[in-house]
């Protein structure tokens, strides 16, 4: 990482986990670990955040949650499924109320293994995920104003060309 | 009677860092009633017991929550050794102890930065959670996990802790108590930390022993709930055990319960790592535990008493398991302290009874 436009702010929801991913990732914030000296900033609301720290599996409950979480964000936005729970299902996998991980229902961006994971991890992964809020923002940045262009040369009115229009689904970005 | 409004507190919210969802009713800017919803982390591990055997399944009752993890492997494997006429040696009883009240302190320390940040001190905050790493230090010196160390089996104590790490382990917290001190004081006699705590959220002693309330929630509303005091493990050799109380019921008797907790523990630890008797840590477990056999044991968690109950079926699968842990038993108390509180003070009052909500619903 060498350079970022602005400071990560995190929103973090605890699945279905077992609270020990979910006091990891606020330790990362805490002065031993620091992940403040980045610019990360622990927010309760989503429309502010860039990165989605999700712990814990997914169940029928907690399933609309995230979503929901999720839609809310705005472009360019992170998931990091944080521990073996929210990768995949972990020691939980075979209980009858566990979907899966995170990526049953939102797409994932960076996993971070480990049970409880290590603060260490978490800030790995949020460091690997302002790399990739990097990319998806220029990716965003270069599809509106190849899209501009391209309204330009057909003579659509410009305001449209405003109009967010939702990449394809992770975010990916416009070629 | 003025209109009323229901606002929706959570599943996400700055405050809560697990999910449970509260409808508060108001009128105006008064809570009328509280009704919690819970199940967003419903995993069934309570199940899980048939398809992992009863040596597996420690591992799976240390992540029913992982602030209270060692606490509840504690637990099981008392259960199972009861069920299985296992005896522990000594040595594994006082290490036992001694990291549970570890754990009590690490616990605290976190739900001392998380009310501390509910009122909005944020540096108090950081200040619990930096002691707090100290803690954390100590077990993954003795047993490389951070919160979820597994060092608790059936048959005892996985690895032996010698007494020269006792003794640093004593060192470390008497350097700790020094620090605390000084958070202790912020907590306890700062305006305007008291502004926020004095007088909010109150329980009687009659309402808190009407809800059936559990460990520090019930203790600083004055009833007398410790399991420690029928001196299971090793709490049986201390030379004197008294819980602490606190008669004024509200959010500033819970803090200050909780603060004193923290000194009652690390005084147990010293004591016990002082008079440690030598052996052997691990007993061997060989056989199934009985078709029909029961069993049950309690545990002083942080958040107070848990229940296990454990029923054998001639196989090494148990037929089942039960956890009744102490969250489950205070959302009965958080609805009767919100009745009637400011809209302000709601995230201080579900803070104070330290909800566990991996615990309560498994």
């Amino acid at each position: 990482m060498s350079y970022t436009s602005k400071s990560p702010w995190i929103i973090h929801y605890d699945g279905s986990s077992c609270n020990g991913c979910d006091i990891e990732v606020l330790a990362a914030l805490t002065p031993l670990y620091d992940a403040e000296r980045f610019g990360v900033i622990n927010t309760g609301n989503p429309k502010h955040a860039d990165i989605f720290v999700v712990t814990g599996g997914v169940n029928a409950q907690n399933a609309p949650v995230i979503k929901q979480i999720y839609d809310q964000m705005l472009e360019p936005k992170v998931v990091v499924a944080c521990g073996a729970c929210a990768c995949g299902g972990g020691v939980y996998q075979e209980c009858y109320n566990v979907m899966g991980g995170t990526d049953a229902i939102i797409p994932v961006d960076a996993y971070v293994p480990g049970c409880a994971v290590r603060p260490e991890a978490v800030m790995d992964a949020v460091v690997a995920g302002v790399q990739i809020l990097e990319e998806k923002r220029a990716a965003l940045k270069a599809g509106k104003k190849n899209r501009s262009a391209a309204d330009a040369a057909t003579g659509a009115h410009a305001s449209c060309a405003n109009v967010p229009d939702t990449p394809g689904a992770g975010g990916a970005g416009v070629e | 009677m003025s209109k009323r409004t229901v606002i929706p507190f959570g599943p996400q919210h700055p405050v809560l860092p697990e999910p449970v969802h509260l409808d508060l009713v108001m009128e105006d800017e008064k809570v009328v009633t509280a009704i919690p919803r819970i199940g967003f982390v419903h995993r069934g591990l309570e199940k899980l017991v048939e398809k992992r055997d009863y040596t597996q399944f420690v591992y799976v009752t240390e992540r029913i929550c992982g602030i209270c993890s060692f606490g509840h492997s504690l637990g099981y494997s008392q259960c199972v050794e009861q069920l299985m006429g296992i005896e522990i040696t000594e040595r594994a009883e006082y290490l036992r102890t001694i990291f549970h009240e570890l754990s009590r302190v690490h616990s605290h320390l976190l739900w001392l930065g998380l009310a501390a940040d509910a009122f909005g001190h944020e540096a108090l905050f950081m200040h619990c959670w930096r002691l707090r790493e100290r803690v954390l230090d100590i077990f993954e010196q003795c047993t490389g996990g951070r919160v979820i160390f597994s060092a608790c089996d059936v048959g005892g104590f996985r690895q032996d802790v010698s007494d020269e790490t006792l003794a640093g382990i004593v060192i470390t917290l008497d350097k700790l108590e020094q620090e605390y001190r000084q958070i202790a004081r912020a907590f306890l006699d700062d305006s305007s930390v008291r502004n926020r705590l004095v007088g909010v959220g109150h329980l009687s002693k009659e309402q808190a022993s009407a809800n059936s309330l559990v460990g520090p929630f019930g203790r600083a509303s004055g009833l007398v709930v410790d399991e420690r005091l029928y001196g299971l493990g090793a709490y049986g050799e201390l030379a004197a055990f008294e819980p602490v109380l606190s008669e004024d019921g509200d959010c500033y008797a819970r803090c200050d319960v909780r603060i004193r907790e923290v000194y009652q523990s690390i005084a147990i630890i010293r004591e016990l790592a002082a008079k440690i008797p030598a052996g052997e840590v691990m007993v061997p477990v060989k056989g199934k535990p009985e078709a029909g056999a029961r069993a049950m044991s309690t545990v002083e968690q942080p958040r107070g008493q848990a229940f296990y109950y454990a029923v054998g079926n001639g196989t090494k699968f148990l037929e089942r398991m039960r956890v009744r842990t102490p969250t489950s038993q205070n959302l009965a108390g958080l609805v009767a302290a919100l009745e009637g509180c400011d809209f302000a003070d709601v995230p201080n009052i579900i803070l104070t009874i330290d909800p566990c909500i991996s615990c309560t619903e498994r």
